[in-house]
């Protein structure tokens, strides 16, 4: 038996990007909030909230990235210079917000309120560049010789500004749902309305997408079984994943309704994990939408080969670790217990 | 031509990652410092480790965010501006990228969530077994990064296809190639010098205001103590990786020491104006007859000099040259530091010597200037190379247009400038306001939970 090195990998970095987008998605989706918050009490728990966990949640980001390098070179030595503008975005964006989680603590009253506005910014930054980057990729890159030969703004259309809201807005959901999940008294009320609008915006931008994704992209709707504007019977066997995505709302709503804790986040979860699906089928086997599949840009098999006996070891480690450390810091945050 | 694609950005990449170099050279040693206070602390229960923990844990916690953030960076602009590169690199080098990830990122970033935030939650073993494996974390990434760096400056265990890609044949000699010993050793020990340094440097300060401080006076034995041993190391070190570069990289040799001819008995060249396009060294002072001696070989032993190599393979003799003067002036310095500091404490004086206490905090930043010189001499050494004798700097940059690198790289250095001078300021903040046994614990609103290091506190001095 010999392995599918190719595919094996292909679906190790399409669990790193989802397990990136579900976890640092909520951090900053609680950026994204952060302006909204009615006291700086509030602010401060909402940031201990996410303290001990935001920088292993980024390191999904950076297997994303460095995984791509690794294991699929060609598509990143692609996507990369493609998406140029937005990644120097979204890596600019990143730093401020990231450094302003220890730098608030040691500013003094301008310097906090300058730190602050750079998390809240950061974050809506850096989501909506990575936003760009997802329409970017959807709408598909232009490639020559094996190379990207598209021009310097090639992402930056409506409909890439389409998708970079609804990521806006579906982060904006994970995050409330998550400090719905961790605080307690007024800031928990206040979550609760967030991720009602966060919920309702999400819903309908996730639709508009979708929508948008049918008609602007002919190769992605034919793949939906969506032909001179109807559906033909191609939709049947991908049907499963927008019924996923409509049960993940409704368990959000339900979740809100019955003032449950956790329901709501893994309601959003599962509304994220259809987004996910939906826009996989659309494309795979493109890795570099559309001229180039995964086993065209995969690495050397003996490279792969390596890889997997370390990720075979380390992942599980990993994933171990991870959720001892999330276990560890369960439970309700209060005000002050975050410092260290 | 003016500022082209290919040189904007290599001063894109060598600003970020000069930037970047900065936190791991100081974190490493942090992590480690740390490791051993808390160490100290559980094994023997004073006071003093405790508050030196509780105070360099936040200098830590300050300069390990500014290390990720920046480190982030270079994950993706490999691809952005080395897009040619990281493709034909990448069969050889991708997986040492992806393990320094799954081995090393991971574990730093998880438990320094524990380390930081996890004191009233787990006990104090388990919080000490956090700080190792962070301290272990940024030790493992340092390994796999200069293996990859290593493998570039000088590549093995690889083959070329006929298509001109490249494979890997013998993983052990990619991971271990002939430069990896020696420069890791060179940059662990680097890394833990510029801590002491600046761990020196900030008791030093502390103790010019206050004698008696009994953490500084602590802190300040144990840097003194770290960089007398470790600076005359760092030159066996640095002089072994100097003698690997000669085998391997004779060309640097030649820049490093502007050889411009080859001879045997070569002079040893002090100071002077290198000039490449007249391959003569203006203004210089040298020492004849030693050159051989100092590089370890024979005094008939023909070492190549710069004319042995195509001009146009041939790096920017000048930089490498007073680079390479930088870091080894400063390592002397250090050594000198070193054995002021032994003497004094030997004689139970280093507290009441401001003049050395004040040249420990002169010396505070050198660590920093060493590593960078050290950088710059081993990566401007490389040039005209990305992999030396593969892959031509030239090819290898990505069809992105100068417009693009010139706004990310202006955006790139105003956010770095927000970024560091702030994040100096409150580190600098700190150092000035120095450990305080009292104000520097975490807040304990509601008592000492059982169960942690705090718990295990005596409220009231021993009894």
């Amino acid at each position: 038996m010999t392995l599918d090195l190719p595919l094996i990998w292909a679906g190790l970095i399409a669990v790193a990007v989802l397990l990136y987008v579900l976890l640092d998605g909520f951090d900053l989706g609680v950026g994204i909030l952060f302006p909204f918050a009615r006291s700086p009490k509030d602010r401060d728990v909402m940031m201990d909230s996410i303290a001990p966990v935001w920088d292993g949640n980024e390191t999904w980001l950076v297997l994303g990235g460095g995984g791509l390098f690794a294991a699929f070179p060609l598509a990143y030595s692609i996507l990369a210079p493609a998406l140029y503008l937005p990644l120097i975005l979204m890596l600019l964006a990143l730093i401020l917000r990231g450094v302003a989680f220890e730098f608030r603590l040691h500013g003094r009253k301008r310097g906090k309120a300058f730190w602050t506005a750079a998390f809240a910014g950061g974050s809506l930054m850096a989501t909506l560049a990575q936003g760009l980057v997802l329409g970017g990729f959807i709408q598909g890159v232009t490639v020559r010789d094996g190379q990207f030969a598209g021009q310097p703004f090639d992402w930056l259309t409506p409909y890439s500004l389409l998708v970079a809201l609804g990521l806006v807005a579906g982060y904006a959901l994970l995050g409330a749902c998550w400090l719905i999940w961790k605080t307690r008294d007024e800031l928990h009320g206040d979550a609760r309305r967030w991720a009602v609008i966060a919920g309702g915006a999400t819903a309908a931008l996730l639709a508009a997408v979708s929508l948008a994704t049918l008609i602007v992209h002919p190769r992605v709707a034919a793949r939906w079984g969506f032909e001179d504007g109807h559906f033909t019977q191609g939709l049947l066997p991908f049907l499963p994943i927008p019924i996923l995505g409509a049960a993940g709302l409704l368990i959000v709503a339900e979740g809100l309704r019955r003032k449950r804790h956790g329901m709501p986040y893994a309601g959003a979860a599962l509304v994220f994990l259809s987004g996910y699906l939906g826009l996989a089928v659309g494309f795979f086997p493109a890795i570099v939408p559309y001229d180039i599949d995964f086993r065209q840009a995969a690495n050397a098999d003996n490279a792969l080969g390596l890889m997997l006996v370390g990720v075979g070891i380390m992942l599980p480690l990993i994933l171990g670790y991870t959720a001892w450390v999330y276990w560890l810091f369960r439970g309700k945050v209060s005000a002050g217990e975050g410092y260290h | 031509m003016g500022l082209d694609a290919e040189l904007l950005g290599r001063l894109q990449f060598a600003f970020t990652i000069a930037f970047h170099i900065i936190f791991p050279s100081f974190t490493i040693g942090l992590a480690s410092f740390l490791a051993v206070l808390e160490g100290l602390w559980l094994v023997s229960r004073r006071d003093v480790f405790r508050n030196l923990y509780l105070f360099w844990v936040k200098i830590f916690a300050l300069s390990f965010g500014m290390g990720v953030v920046s480190g982030v960076v270079m994950s993706y602009e490999i691809g952005t501006n080395w897009s040619v590169f990281s493709r034909v690199a990448s069969p050889v080098i991708g997986p040492l990228l992806a393990f320094e990830v799954l081995t090393a990122f991971f574990l730093e970033a998880s438990f320094l969530g524990v380390m930081l935030f996890g004191w009233k939650r787990v006990g104090p073993r388990l919080h000490f077994l956090a700080t190792v494996l962070v301290a272990l974390g940024t030790l493992v990434s340092a390994f796999w990064i200069i293996s990859a760096n290593s493998w570039m400056q000088h590549p093995t265990g690889y083959t070329t296809l006929a298509d001109g890609s490249l494979r890997a044949t013998d993983w052990l000699q990619v991971i271990f190639s002939p430069t990896f010993p020696s420069r890791l050793a060179h940059m662990s020990l680097a890394a833990y010098l510029t801590t002491a340094l600046v761990v020196g440097a900030a008791s030093a300060w502390t103790l010019l205001k206050d004698r008696s401080q009994p953490e500084s006076r602590m802190a300040l034995r144990m840097a003194i103590g770290m960089f007398a041993i470790v600076a005359p190391l760092q030159l066996l070190a640095g002089h072994e990786s100097g003698k690997v570069v000669l085998e391997h990289q004779p060309l640097k040799t030649a820049a490093i020491e502007a050889y411009w001819k080859s001879a045997p008995d070569q002079p040893q060249s002090l100071v002077g104006l290198p000039d490449r396009d007249a391959a003569r060294t203006h203004f210089e002072i040298a020492i004849p007859g030693i050159g051989n001696l100092i590089q370890g070989v024979p005094k008939d032993h023909v070492l190549q000099g710069l004319d042995a190599f195509p001009r146009a393979d041939w790096p920017v003799v000048g930089l490498v040259y007073w680079s390479f003067r930088v870091m080894v002036g400063l390592g002397l310095a250090m050594i000198g530091l070193g054995v002021w500091g032994v003497w004094l404490i030997a004689r139970n004086r280093v507290e009441e010597s401001p003049w050395f206490l004040r040249a420990a905090v002169a010396m505070g930043p050198a660590g920093f200037v060493a590593v960078i010189a050290g950088w710059v001499v081993a990566e401007v050494g490389r040039q005209p190379w990305t992999i030396y004798g593969v892959l031509r700097t030239a090819d290898s940059a990505s069809p992105v247009g100068p417009g693009q690198i010139s706004a990310s790289l202006l955006a790139f250095i105003v956010i770095y400038a927000i970024v560091f001078s702030a994040g100096a300021i409150y580190i600098l903040r700190l150092m000035a306001k120095g450990p305080s046994p009292e104000a520097e614990g975490p807040p304990e609103p509601e008592g000492r939970a059982p169960g942690t290091p705090l718990a295990a506190v005596p409220a009231e001095p021993e009894a």
